[in-house]
């Protein structure tokens, strides 16, 4: 393994600044930086690092800890090299005998009332404070022990061991407050903290959750985690880590750290939850991760963390994850653990068998976006090079599947339109269907940072999001539209901008179709479109939808981000085409700060559909009905590629049911348990000959499975992830696989098995196949990655390192092209015996089935799905807060425990799907998007009552699930 | 002795903050009209505060903790500050406090038992020149000597 070489992770103490350059000299050296920039940065600059300790880089300056003290000639006094931006001509001395006088009595006093338990502190050796000791030459603390916080003894110790020796067990200062051990993941010592305040900035600058603060003044200042009486776990904290990764100090520790001790090596990677696609460092020692640390220099996430990607990587390591191939008869069988190649042997011999006896088109591949782009391409090309057809299809198709074919339709390309940088220039965003908060927790902070600097907020969403209200955040506008309303709410908001004369004449005319404008305008112009007219079908309130209207054509940049809430309805598609067209009305389209911005769900959701995982596209979004296309495919693989669109999901387990689709090879994706109507599914999967599922664990679809094949997670593999901004980002192996393979061999040795011949020896030759057969990924080599970071597609000869911002001088289709965006009433209906209606997302400490969160102490946030409910439907029904109630709709039904809220409208009632103990896809129905069959599991009409506990269904499904899962020891 | 704090609903709190909800900078006098309905700030009203003025309940602890006058519980019926600063401590200060609380039976920050009397430290009255100084229920006193102050708290029991 080869340790990635970080370049230049110093802490250089205060954020970077723009601006015209300035010339100072620092102990004699000349540095030139932009205007604006702190006398401590410009030193970092120069390679002068002056000693600090309240300061770091990720916060703007604060001046309190007095240790960065510098003279500047023709200056009276010692500024702070913090708090002192530079001038030209500047001459600064870092190192005056007066400056070094003064920090060594600044720390002498920090000391004074810090513990001397260096050695066994579990931030040895990753301590700013011992840094600084040594750094300004502190050799002697002449302060008697007085009132001080670190002695538990009261008895004058100068250090908690010498403290523990004389008074054993005892604590007799009150000074003294215990360890905080109430978060799974860190602790908090207020007898180790200096009081520095990093935490508390983080915790408002970097995260926007203000869920710290000091209490009290003077001597009994300390840190405290919401009010009185609260830990870190019941106050507001949401565990991002960004308190922890800002403590100079063992103050706030990972326990992990504590536990292992400081690691010794890192190793550059990605996350592989949501759709942000953080960069983290690896920590480690030898082969065993001890942290994950956000790194400060990853596009996506600028240096934060959410506490998914921070702390929830144990799942990698927990013993439910299954190491060795297994196979058998049937599904009504226990498992037998076998030799990889028996395994390999068994489902080749299977999937072959199949096609002779059912045809060729019988099988079939599910990728997944959980898995790299190089994995992901090898599993559609299995089906298209091996099996010999275009059964391929992905769980992006469950997801944003409408994004790919909306945005294609209007601007040319099925992707985002922006970095999210881009955010720091938004004016005014507009968020649809979409919890940034709990889906996205990076991307949100980094737009609660802009809306605290004045930004203006438009949610539309039948729930009160966090991100409506909070500290410091109020959005301006909230539509609070009915489940299924979403085209009727965008066409009238289109409505408001044309007839009130709001639209951007100018960048219609240049970019787009003039006359295909004047059409579009006439349709949304009609009555039928105005808020007066639709205010009754969708609930909004006619006024504000203008106001919003009128806030996002006029507010300067406007920005759009949506999420599933807009793709996941039988008009999907036609949403997202509605966004579009509201973005080229109003010329919001083209530059920093505007876009439309889907915020995808998993990890490479971007990259599974731009890598040919649907059935009618090869890589690149090209139609396999493409003669020149599939040539270049053909000439590439040496096979004849099917001319033919191949089976959706959907379509696979119809067909299955039906009995012409009988093999199924599914990567890393759990489709009982997140696909809609789960009894559908389990049907499908049921009725089919052979299931081969290539996991981490035994997951919900195993149950069905006859060959499991044990995946490796992204901590043992190399590859590359397309976060939602089309950046593509290095995944890098930091340890061998436990299960043998990384994915991306065990599907080239399922494929050479049944005669592919492959022969890749490491994912950089796959890449180097993508780009060489896609345009769009022309230039990405694992070279270029290495050298620059990451890149975003297009990449290719014009942009030599890829695209940031998506349409700048013109579409990428040519004009932009305006639809009409007719609303159409789902079929899913409510009536008397269904008269609410269900919608589903999820929340921040668990991700999508919980096959991952649910294996770590995430848990401890969220251990049950729960059914959110006003209280005026709850009363209705004799509910009461925590009660267990039934969830039934024409699909089937379910049992779980309610939360009355008023963050639900009347009529709208909401649960997550993380545990496969509710299955709320049990609940939700087989109605899709007229385009792209994406499910609608944001609609479902439901009744709820009063229950005793799990119903029929659960305990049996339970029961099943218990016994599909036996394992046979290995044979001797 | 502490009196029973009290337990204002989230209905009482609202309408004691709703006055002061458009001022300018609106916390700090939220703060003293809790402190003046209910003689302290309740832990009750800090979320309640919080959410109105789209602050965390952890910046309105960090400012109501940071202000000695904010109150977790009532005080008694009357208080008495006396100045431990410098110059009332050149001149007698300390043998005044000591005097005072060890006929009143507390200790800095507590209340009589009868509830009578909260006795507390202040830094500096501005009242120098005729240190040392006290305060009786809002009101300075200078040259203060036990007699004087028994007086004016038997005064006020009255």
């Amino acid at each position: 393994m080869k340790d990635f070489v970080i370049p230049d992770d110093r802490d250089m103490g205060t954020p970077a600044k723009t601006g015209a350059p300035v010339t100072l000299t620092i102990d004699g050296f000349p540095v030139t930086v932009p205007e604006g920039t702190s006398v401590m940065r410009a030193a970092a600059e120069a390679g002068i690092a002056v000693p600090k300790l309240c300061a770091t880089d990720s916060l703007e300056a604060f001046g309190s800890c007095r240790l960065c003290v510098v003279e500047i000639e023709g200056r009276r006094g010692t500024p702070a090299s913090c708090t002192t931006p530079v001038a030209e001509g500047m001459a600064v001395h870092t190192q005056s005998s007066k400056v070094k006088k003064i920090r060594k009595g600044v720390m002498e006093l920090y000391v004074s009332d810090h513990p001397l338990d260096c050695l066994t502190c579990s931030a040895n050796g990753d301590c700013e404070l011992q840094d600084m000791a040594g750094m300004v030459g502190l050799r002697d603390v002449r302060y008697t022990p007085g009132e001080n916080h670190y002695d538990p003894s009261g008895t004058g110790a100068r250090s908690q061991a010498e403290a523990r020796l004389r008074l054993p067990g005892g604590e007799a200062n009150p000074r003294y407050i215990r360890k905080d051990e109430s978060n799974p993941y860190f602790t908090y010592d207020p007898s180790k903290c200096i009081v520095c305040s990093r935490c508390v900035r983080a915790c408002e600058e970097v995260q926007g959750t203000f869920a710290l603060t000091i209490e009290g003044r003077g001597f009994e200042s300390r840190v405290k985690a919401g009010m009185e009486g609260d830990d870190f776990l019941s106050s507001d904290c949401v565990s991002c880590g960004a308190c922890v990764q800002a403590c100079p100090t063992a103050t706030l520790q990972e326990k992990s750290v504590a536990e292992m001790g400081t690691p010794e090596r890192s190793v550059v990677t990605t996350c592989a939850y949501c759709g942000v696609g953080c960069s983290f460092k690896a920590e480690l020692n030898g082969d065993e991760l001890v942290r994950m640390v956000p790194w400060k220099h990853g596009k996506a996430n600028r240096g934060h963390s959410c506490v998914k990607g921070r702390f929830a990587y144990g799942y990698a390591s927990h013993p439910d994850r299954i190491l060795n191939p297994m196979i058998r008869d049937s599904i009504e069988e226990p498992w037998r653990e076998v030799s990889w190649e028996e395994a390999l042997d068994f489902a080749a011999d299977r999937m072959r068998g199949i096609q002779e006896r059912h045809g060729r088109k019988s099988v079939g591949v599910i990728t997944s976006s959980r898995c790299t782009n190089e994995e992901t391409y090898l599993v559609q090309k299995l089906t298209r090079a091996v099996f010999g057809n275009n059964n391929t299809d992905t769980c992006a198709r469950v997801c944003h599947s409408p994004t790919g074919y909306g945005l294609g339709q209007t601007f040319g390309t099925s992707a985002g339109t922006q970095d999210f940088d881009s955010v720091e220039k938004m004016d005014v965003a507009v968020v649809i269907g979409a919890n940034p908060t709990d889906g996205h927790p990076v991307f949100a902070s980094r737009m609660k940072r802009r809306l605290r600097e004045g930004a203006k907020l438009i949610v539309i969403d039948p729930r009160r999001i966090d991100l409506f209200e909070g500290p410091h955040v109020k959005a301006a506008h909230h539509l609070p539209l009915r489940p299924g309303t979403n085209v009727a709410v965008v066409t009238a908001l289109a409505h408001v901008i044309v007839t009130e004369g709001l639209y951007d004449e100018a960048f219609i005319r240049e970019r787009c179709d003039w006359d295909e404008f004047q059409a579009y305008a006439e349709f949304v112009s009609d009555r039928r479109h105005a808020p007066e007219s639709t205010a009754l079908l969708t609930g909004v309130n006619a006024q504000d939808l203008r106001a919003a209207a009128r806030l996002y054509a006029t507010g300067g940049n406007g920005a759009i981000y949506y999420g599933l809430g807009v793709t996941e309805h039988s008009q999907g598609s036609t949403t997202v085409m509605g966004l579009a067209n509201l973005a080229m009305l109003t010329g919001n389209i083209g530059r920093e700060g505007v876009g439309v911005n889907p915020l995808r769900g998993q990890n490479n959701v971007q990259g599974s559909c731009d890598m040919g995982s649907f059935p009618h596209e090869l890589p690149g979004y090209r139609h396999v009905k493409g003669a020149e296309v599939r040539e270049i495919f053909e000439t590439a693989w040496g096979v004849e590629i099917d001319p033919e669109p191949g089976l959706r999901i959907p379509n696979m387990l119809d067909a299955a049911v039906d009995g012409s689709f009988k093999g199924l090879y599914c990567q890393g994706e759990d489709i009982l348990q997140s696909d809609p109507d789960t009894k559908h599914v389990a049907a499908g999967l049921a009725a089919m000959d052979c299931v081969i599922v290539h996991d981490l664990f035994l997951n919900e679809t195993a149950n069905y499975a006859h060959v499991f094949l044990p995946g490796s997670s992204f901590l043992e593999k190399n590859g590359t992830f397309t976060n939602a901004e089309r950046r593509i980002n290095r995944v890098r192996k930091v340890m061998e696989p436990r299960n043998g393979y990384e994915d991306w061999e065990v599907t080239q040795l399922l494929a050479n098995a049944m005669g592919g011949g492959w022969s890749y020896t490491h994912p950089r030759e796959i890449m180097a196949e993508i780009a060489a057969t896609t345009p769009s990924f022309a230039g990405v080599t694992y070279e270029l990655l290495e050298e620059v970071g990451s890149v975003q597609w297009p990449c290719n000869e014009e942009h030599p390192v890829g695209t940031p911002l998506m349409h700048v001088d013109g579409f990428m289709r040519g004009k932009g092209r305006f639809l009409f965006t007719e609303y159409v009433a789902t079929d899913e209906k409510t009536g008397p015996r269904f008269p609410l209606l269900l919608t589903t997302g999820r929340i921040l400490s668990q991700y999508n089935v919980g096959a991952q969160t649910r294996r770590t102490a995430n848990s401890i946030w969220h251990d049950e799905d729960v059914l959110e409910i006003h209280p005026h439907d709850a009363e209705n029904r004799g509910v009461t807060d925590g009660d267990w109630v039934k969830l039934a709709s024409r699909s089937g039904e379910t049992a779980l425990r309610a939360r009355i809220t008023e963050r639900m409208s009347p009529g709208v009632v909401y649960t997550t799907f993380h545990h496969p103990g509710t299955q709320a896809n049990v609940v939700t129905t087989d109605f899709s998007d007229w385009a792209t069959n994406c499910p609608e599991y944001k609609v479902t009409a439901v009744q709820v009552s009063p229950s005793n506990g799990p119903t029929d269904w659960q305990e049996g499904y339970e029961a099943q699930a218990e016994r599909a899962r036996r394992i046979l020891p290995a044979a001797e | 002795m502490r009196h029973a704090v009290p337990q204002p609903t989230v209905d009482d709190i609202r309408e004691v903050i709703a006055p002061h909800l458009d001022r300018e900078g609106p916390l700090l006098p939220i703060l003293h009209a809790v402190q003046a309905a209910w003689g302290c700030v309740p832990d009750a009203a800090v979320p309640v505060i919080a959410e109105a003025l789209n602050l965390s309940r952890a910046e309105v602890h960090g400012v109501v903790s940071f202000y000695h006058d904010f109150r977790e519980a009532p005080a008694g019926r009357h208080v008495l500050r006396l100045c431990r600063a410098e110059a009332c401590q050149a001149m007698g200060g300390k043998a005044l406090s000591e005097a005072v609380l060890g006929k009143l039976g507390v200790s800095w920050g507590e209340t009589t038992a009868d509830g009578a009397v909260t006795v507390e430290p202040v830094y500096c009255l501005g009242l120098c020149a005729c240190a040392p100084a006290a305060m009786v229920d809002g009101r300075v006193v200078g040259r203060a000597d036990a007699a004087r102050l028994d007086a004016l708290l038997a005064e006020g029991a009255a």
